[in-house]
């Protein structure tokens, strides 16, 4: 299990991130996007401390999502549990000692989130102004890139990266 | 010199381990069986919540007790940052202060004769209703009391909704009609004890029968617009006069109807921004823009109706 150390601080940043973004970020939408500060937040800790941190991560964030929107109870712990255990994967295997990794990890998984939220809500036969949501999508990947370079090295700061690659650790050599 | 032997030198065929789940650098590395069981938890979690919470109103305490929790610190947030809201809402109304001023002087007097003008008919107008015992239904603001409350949360692309501070405790139903002191927010779709949900007009559910405040008999339903803050007119006849920078009201209930409309006649929603009509097209092209700048809302009244008015 992860340390309870590094529990309260994901917990402390996500809080922080999901109340920075449903009362302050949301409203604002240069270019028609809306920077999406918990899913950066989320991808950068599940990409030190893996895919099972980065699900119960995603999973946390998302209910404290859906509980101050009033909106309905786990639809957004859906995304991010999936959004979180993906990136974590991808940290633990192919990721490892890249620099390009998150970068890479919040354009696509803000792709995939934005296409998923839309898929759900047809799903659940939900209202879901696709041509508005998509005509923005660049602007929010955009937006999502350009808060990845200060958040990763914040959460690298709070989180310094360990041991979680799936490699061979060790290794008997030939005397 | 004899090589070094010791490191960096790997054979295949010798044995190969993972690494024991112990020890610092093992506390986040999961075995796959676990990993598995884990993520497909969450997910059932997640779909059960989803499938309760959509289909009935059994998590509703539950999810009234977490925003209550919750709303404290929202405020927080919202306080810290309101001044950076304010400075940029400052400088960008610098830019545009003398522009928007000359525009503002106009109108002004414009109204200003326009009042003159309407107070006559006013008169007139009750004077005449009185004589024939017109029947209307609850009259804005007269019939209603106001319940202020803060919002708490600012709407996204794809859900045009808010929180705000105020709900079944303090009299709040579903269905009330929210507004500013200068005009149309919105209806609440959902009341907690404390915290209500309330639909924006500029959401792709919302739908208002709103009428040109110059032009009466050019009734249509106000629907959202191509951009997250603007709106339609929709149904007006291209045989109905309209013209940009018209008043748009809210039209009441259609006199005989069965539907009785949710909002009460006469409440501002905005001015007319763009008219157009196609050969193709059944009715006028009305683009409508919000009086209410509803994407950085910070305050709204919530109109209850008074007993035996609804």
């Amino acid at each position: 299990m992860s340390s309870a150390l590094d529990v309260v601080k994901a917990v402390a940043f996500l809080f922080i991130a999901v109340l920075i973004e449903v009362s302050v970020i949301g409203a604002y939408t240069p270019l028609g996007g809306t920077a999406d500060l918990v899913l950066v937040v989320l991808i950068s800790i599940a990409l030190l401390r893996g895919s099972v941190f980065g699900a119960f991560a995603g999973f946390g964030a998302g209910l404290l999502i859906d509980t101050a929107n009033l909106t309905t109870l786990g639809f957004t712990s859906l995304l991010l549990t999936l959004a979180g255990f993906w990136t974590g994967r991808y940290g633990e295997t192919t990721a490892r000692d890249r620099f390009h990794a998150p970068f890479l990890a919040v354009a696509v998984i803000t792709v995939l989130y934005a296409f998923g939220t839309l898929a759900l809500n047809a799903v659940l036969g939900e209202p879901a102004p696709a041509d508005a949501y998509l005509s923005g999508l660049p602007a929010t990947v955009l937006l999502n890139l350009v808060l990845t370079w200060p958040v990763y090295s914040l959460m690298r700061k709070v989180f310094p990266p360990v041991d979680v690659f799936d490699r061979v650790h060790d290794v008997r050599l030939l005397g | 010199m004899p090589r070094n032997r010791n490191a960096r030198v790997a054979v295949l065929g010798s044995s190969v381990q993972r690494a024991a789940a112990s020890g610092p650098s093992s506390s986040t590395r999961s075995s796959p069986t676990r990993r598995r069981l884990v993520v497909v938890g969450l997910v059932l979690l997640s779909l059960t919540l989803l499938t309760v919470s959509f289909r009935s109103s059994a998590l509703d305490p539950a999810e009234s007790f977490g925003a209550s929790v919750l709303r404290p610190f929202e405020i927080a947030a919202n306080r810290v940052a309101r001044p950076f809201r304010d400075a940029a809402n400052w400088t960008h109304g610098i830019f545009n202060a003398k522009s928007e001023n000359e525009k503002l002087r106009k109108r002004n007097a414009a109204l200003q004769r326009e009042v003159a003008t309407l107070e006559g008919a006013k008169q007139e107008n009750l004077l005449l209703q009185k004589e024939l015992h017109f029947a209307q239904g609850p009259r804005f603001p007269k019939d209603y009391d106001e319940v202020g409350a803060r919002v708490l949360t600012s709407p996204s692309t794809l859900a045009q909704s808010v929180t705000i501070s105020a709900g079944s405790n303090q009299g709040i139903a579903k269905e009330d009609v929210v507004i500013t002191n200068q005009g149309l927010v919105g209806t609440v779709t959902k009341v907690l004890g404390n915290e209500s949900q309330v639909m924006l007009i500029t959401d792709q559910e919302s739908n208002v029968r709103a009428v040109d405040a110059k032009s009466l008999p050019a009734v249509g339903i106000l629907d959202h617009g191509s951009g997250a803050t603007s709106l339609v007119l929709d149904g007006v006849g291209k045989d109905k006069s309209v013209a940009v920078g018209d008043l748009v009201i809210t039209a009441g209930s259609q006199s005989g109807s069965k539907l009785a409309s949710l909002y009460p006649r006469g409440i501002p929603v905005g001015f007319i921004s763009s008219v157009s009509q196609a050969d193709t097209d059944v009715y006028k092209q009305i683009e409508v823009q919000p009086l209410v700048d509803l994407s950085s809302l910070e305050s709204v009244l919530v109109l209850i109706p008074k007993a035996g008015t609804k």
